[in-house]
């Protein structure tokens, strides 16, 4: 096993899959020449040419129906947005072509796209650069939404992106590229999509927590273990369409007690929808409320200081999990 | 489908009601078992219920006004309804409710439940045997699954529900339990600890813990044939003065024991839980019963009812009159139990809050004057109990004792006897009884 940044680990599911299928291509504002905003496409273009890795004009909507088309056409596009609140300029071509073209064919097209980029919150890149737009597209049928927190889950969950049929909304985190961890070695090492992973077992309470909020949470359990003695099982969805219902039920069945930590607002958020389906499959075994930590209800602040307030952190985590456990 | 809201049975007794409030206006929604309205009964003010949801479309009786049992006083159903056809019908026939198999609605017993079932009250109708449940509580206990028992008064019970399929599976009486969350709610450590043996404890513990007794209901009792005698005695007797032939009996009590005693028990209690001298009356009394079975009887004219506990009625002076709470098996608790019940029953009685099996069905009555300075006096029997007792206060009274003039507290008690029941002698060995208790409180102990 090497220990690879997130940032590598995507590099590393792109060359490989590249390699592996002639269909494959990435296409992107500074995907080329420059290798990438974040130097998440370093090396390819020497590698591979401009055939297979191509720069485009800052045309989102453009370059996201060219995907569209390519994906609708038997290639296998990878597009990637800067972040992904550019992506709100190409979402008539997400929402009503890439999600909607399989159904409306009637199974004549299918639209094998990955757009990817960066989503959420970065540093002090304010109100109209902080957008966490993952329930946004998850409201939406015939589109996957896959959100990694480590580099094993974002090489294995890129490469089943780029392998599967439907168009996937892969979301990573700005400020998460440099976080380091363990990838399985080998080019077949791939992680399904729609699979749910305990990222630290316990036994009283249950923390739901994607993307960001997985290394805040599992800080969080640290803190509820050490100072309290309470055991935190924290689950990371990691795909949040299709959602692993399953696996959080079970752990809620085993803890009682339910804490959501997400990045977006709370309002009609991802974790809302599992608060729900938490309700509906595991009413009987709440010993509590749902409590869920989510970024405030007001546009992201420039502010430092008030960018910290406004975001989810140990801190608030802890406060959830002690009121779910009575503490 | 719109329908008439019929003026239900909120008391054992009542025949008519009078609304004292509407909680709810026209055109308010409303839910099952919330409050519509309160209405004044022969007894107590009540609080009218709703069994199922709805919406209030049209108050027929304002506040003030009186309706006889199973008179429409509302109509409810889906805002907007069309409920013209209801009102003309109401307005021919008076608001009675249709007699669909000539029945007569106010003789029912039961509350009149129209087709829709709109009807509960939070009354509980008197039980005249002891163990069956109350109205109220098979209601409440017929919505929850089984096993799972909640408190049938007002006040919800919160239970997390992992709490509660808890003690669902392991038998636990959720009554039992305190709850340590927010509100008093019942989570899953409470549950955890009542399993591994001890309860939570509330944290307002005070000196005068007590186990509750597990007393339901009213005394059980047994009728037995009256004999030709007793016919005859009570026939004549009845001719003589009247519907109760009641003679009355007096006995003179010293108190000294009794008030060192009390001394002795509220100097490790504090202020809200000290016990009065009408507690260890009532106990006494209450013990005094049980060895007297025809004083704790009552006269059912073809046969003589015993009751097996005694369930004694204390009078309350309330603003509009006089009501009698009655403490329940009072033979079978203590002072700290009975002391803690007469002042809840009394607070409630003075708010008009009594619920109607909290003030009828005693065995025997006590009735106190002592405080308001009154020496001796006869109290009227509350039939169909067999006797009462009207208690005088205790005085500083110069007596000889061995030769000697020493100063000590004498007490008053004159009981109202029912004759076709009670004969001189009978009620004189109950005082007699009632008086050792007193001048000798360890008696009680027994």
């Amino acid at each position: 096993m090497a220990t690879l940044t997130i940032r590598d680990a995507l590099n590393q599911a792109l060359r490989e899959e590249i390699i592996r299928d002639d269909n494959v291509f990435v296409m992107g504002e500074e995907v080329a020449e420059y290798d990438g905003a974040y130097k998440v496409t370093r090396g390819l273009w020497k590698e591979f040419g401009d055939k297979r890795i191509i720069d485009t004009p800052i045309t989102e909507l453009g370059f996201a129906a060219v995907g569209v088309g390519a994906a609708m056409a038997g290639l296998r596009p990878v597009i990637e947005f800067m972040t992904w609140n550019f992506s709100v300029l190409a979402s008539d071509q997400i929402i009503n072509h890439a999600a909607k073209m399989f159904y409306m064919s009637g199974g004549q097209f299918k639209v094998p796209v990955v757009f990817r980029g960066p989503n959420g919150s970065a540093f002090q890149v304010s109100s109209q650069h902080s957008h966490s737009l993952e329930a946004m597209y998850a409201n939406f049928p015939g589109l996957k939404v896959v959100q990694p927190s480590t580099a094993a889950d974002a090489k294995g969950l890129l490469k089943s992106s780029i392998r599967d049929d439907n168009p996937v909304i892969f979301m990573e985190q700005e400020r998460m590229y440099g976080l380091k961890g363990e990838v399985p070695d080998g080019d077949d090492f791939t992680i399904p999509l729609g699979v749910a992973d305990i990222k630290r077992e316990g036994t009283d309470c249950t923390i739901v927590a994607r993307s960001m909020t997985v290394p805040i949470a599992l800080q969080a359990a640290e803190k509820m273990q050490a100072e309290f003695d309470v055991s935190v099982e924290v689950v990371d969805p990691r795909t949040i369409k299709p959602l692993d219902i399953e696996t959080i039920v079970n752990s809620v069945k085993k803890t009682n007690r339910l804490v959501i930590a997400e990045e977006s607002h709370s309002f009609a958020s991802v974790g809302a929808e599992i608060a729900y389906q938490i309700m509906d499959g595991a009413f009987d075994h709440l010993d509590a409320p749902i409590k869920r930590i989510s970024t405030v209800e007001a546009p992201m602040p420039y502010a430092k200081n008030l960018e910290t307030l406004a975001l989810p952190d140990v801190d608030k985590i802890v406060a959830a999990v002690k009121e779910v456990c009575y503490l | 489908m719109a329908e008439k809201f019929l003026m239900p049975k909120l008391s054992p007794t009542m025949e008519e009601g009078q609304i004292s409030r509407w909680v709810k206006s026209e055109g308010d929604a409303f839910e099952a078992n919330e409050t519509l309205a309160e209405v004044d009964t022969d007894k107590a003010t009540m609080e009218m219920t709703a069994l199922t949801g709805g919406t209030l479309l049209k108050i027929l009786k304002g506040e003030g006004e009186t309706a006889l049992l199973g008179e429409a006083i509302a109509i409810t159903g889906k805002k907007g309804e069309d409920i013209s056809a209801l009102l003309t019908e109401v307005a021919s026939n008076g608001g009675r409710k249709a007699s669909d198999a000539g029945g007569t609605p106010a003789l029912q017993s039961e509350p009149p439940v129209s087709a829709g079932g709109q009807i509960a009250t939070t009354a509980t109708s008197q039980s005249n045997v002891g163990g069956s449940p109350t109205q109220a509580e098979t209601r409440t206990t017929a919505s929850v699954p089984s096993g799972i028992s909640v408190t049938p008064t007002n006040g919800r019970m919160i239970v997390s529900p992992i709490a509660a399929r808890m003690a669902a599976d392991n038998g636990i009486d959720l009554r039992n339990v305190s709850g340590s969350g927010p509100n008093g709610r019942i989570i899953k450590r409470d549950i955890e600890e009542a399993l591994s043996g001890g309860t939570r404890t509330p944290s307002s513990a005070t000196a005068n813990q007590f186990t509750p007794s597990t007393i339901v209901g009213a005394s059980a009792f047994s009728d037995e044939p009256t004999s030709k005698m007793r016919q005859v005695i009570a026939g004549r007797l009845a001719e003589s003065i009247g519907p109760i032939p009641t003679f009355y009996l007096t006995v003179e009590i010293e108190m000294d024991n009794v008030l060192a005693v009390r001394k002795q028990i509220n100097a490790n209690l504090d202020d809200e839980s000290k016990i009065s001298v009408n507690d260890i009356i009532v106990k006494a009394a209450a013990m005094s019963l049980l060895k007297h079975p025809w004083v704790n009887a009552s006269y059912q004219d073809k046969t003589v009812r015993f009751y097996e506990q005694a369930d004694i009625g204390v009078a309350v002076a309330i603003d509009e009159g006089l009501i009698t709470p009655v403490v329940r098996g009072a033979n079978l608790k203590g002072l700290a139990e009975i002391s803690a019940e007469i002042k809840d029953l009394a607070t409630k009685a003075k708010a008009k809050k009594l619920q109607p099996d909290e003030y009828t069905g005693a065995t025997f009555s006590i009735s106190n004057l002592g405080m308001m300075g009154i020496k001796e006096f006869t109290a009227i029997i509350n039939p169909p109990e067999a006797a009462i007792i009207a208690v005088g206060g205790a005085i500083q009274t110069p007596v000889v004792r061995e030769g000697q003039i020493v100063i000590r507290n004498l007490m008053h008690v004159t009981m109202s006897c029912d004759h076709r029941v009670v004969d001189g002698a009978t009620g004189a060995k109950f005082l007699q009884s009632f008086k050792q208790m007193l001048e000798q409180p360890a008696m009680m102990l027994l």
